[in-house]
């Protein structure tokens, strides 16, 4: 909650407070933030290459507005599955052991939010 | 080429091998859909004269417009997609987003899709062969250098390079730094000299890759 606005508008403050974001509506994750990707093996549509899979990184923006999770789209289940994409950013030394490059090459890649984890 | 389990004779043609595998399955499935009146064949020339409508050339425009204009470059980076439609016209015609990669002194920036073919199709049209190829799509994500050199682009140590890499919802535009030597250009010419390839960020912009189209 904005500390500016609630100091600005009292009135609005108390209205404000009263509104409850239901879970997903707000991103879990802020640029900066670091993450791993999951390791799973759904089966079906996916859109998290196996590369990435366990792969530690960091969130470099967050994708707006909420979108249709991809993977669920490939089932044609549309309706309420919206949330948030990240993009993420992985070192390419932490990507491929033994990577011939300089240590600031990176990879960033959108990932939907199910599919990060906080450390 | 496949072997047939029915008894007919194709006519042989070099130019016209038998379908494959996946042609005859989507050959299927097209004619399946309209037969079950779900698409009708117009709309699939339609959307064939959708693509080709989207050339490179549009991509070009975009990027000597950021590189004479400031203020919309700073729009551009900040919204790709909505400022392409509303500066160029150019529609998206689904719920991808664009987002454009600046190339700078510091970092040089590489778009690649793992997964398929994601590409900034409305803004570039069809991809070239080798980018949906697996090894492309392999090897950029892993060794980016080499790939990139064998395009013959060398990029310094103390650059970074970045590739993204395209699977779901966003596509990318490579924005190229603009050539030294051309000051005095106008947008046009600019433009001319912005290749597929650079927009995809294989090779950089440079007065001898001038696009001839």
């Amino acid at each position: 909650m904005n500390s500016k606005m609630t100091s600005a508008s009292p009135t609005n403050a108390k209205a404000t407070r009263q509104i409850v974001k239901a879970l997903g509506e707000e991103p879990a994750f802020k640029a900066g933030d670091r993450v791993r990707i999951s390791v799973r093996y759904p089966v079906g549509h996916y859109r998290v290459p196996i590369y990435m899979r366990g792969k530690r990184g960091t969130v470099e923006k967050i994708l707006k507005p909420a979108a249709i999770n991809n993977e669920e789209e490939g089932f044609g289940r549309n309706a309420g599955s919206k949330g948030f994409y990240y993009r993420v950013a992985v070192p390419l030394t932490e990507l491929w052991p033994g990577y011939a490059g300089p240590p600031q090459d990176r990879l960033v890649i959108e990932v939907f939010e199910t599919w990060l984890e906080r450390i | 080429m496949a072997t047939h389990d029915h008894d007919h004779e194709h006519p042989k043609s070099a130019d016209e091998p038998a379908p494959g595998y996946y042609e005859i399955m989507e050959t299927a499935l097209r004619e399946l859909l309209i037969d079950k009146k779900l698409i009708g064949p117009g709309e699939i020339r339609r959307q064939i004269e959708v693509l080709d409508s989207r050339t490179p050339a549009l991509g070009a425009k975009v990027v000597a417009r950021a590189w004479v204009d400031p203020e919309f470059r700073a729009r551009l980076l900040a919204n790709g997609r909505a400022v392409c439609e509303s500066d160029f016209g150019i529609s998206f015609y689904d719920d991808t987003q664009l987002i454009v990669l600046e190339n700078t002194e510091k970092i040089h920036n590489v778009i690649v899709c793992t997964l398929c073919s994601c590409y900034p199709r409305p803004v570039l049209g069809l991809p070239p062969d080798w980018y949906k190829a697996k090894e492309y799509r392999a090897r950029a994500v892993k060794e980016p250098r080499a790939v990139l050199s064998e395009f013959g682009t060398d990029i310094p140590e103390d650059v970074e390079v970045r590739i993204s890499d395209s699977t779901a919802m966003v596509r990318y535009l490579v924005l190229p730094q603009r050539p030294a030597g051309t000051g005095n250009s106008t947008e046009e010419q600019l433009a001319a000299l912005v290749t597929r390839d650079a927009m995809i960020g294989v090779v950089k912009v440079n007065l001898e890759n001038r696009n001839t189209l």
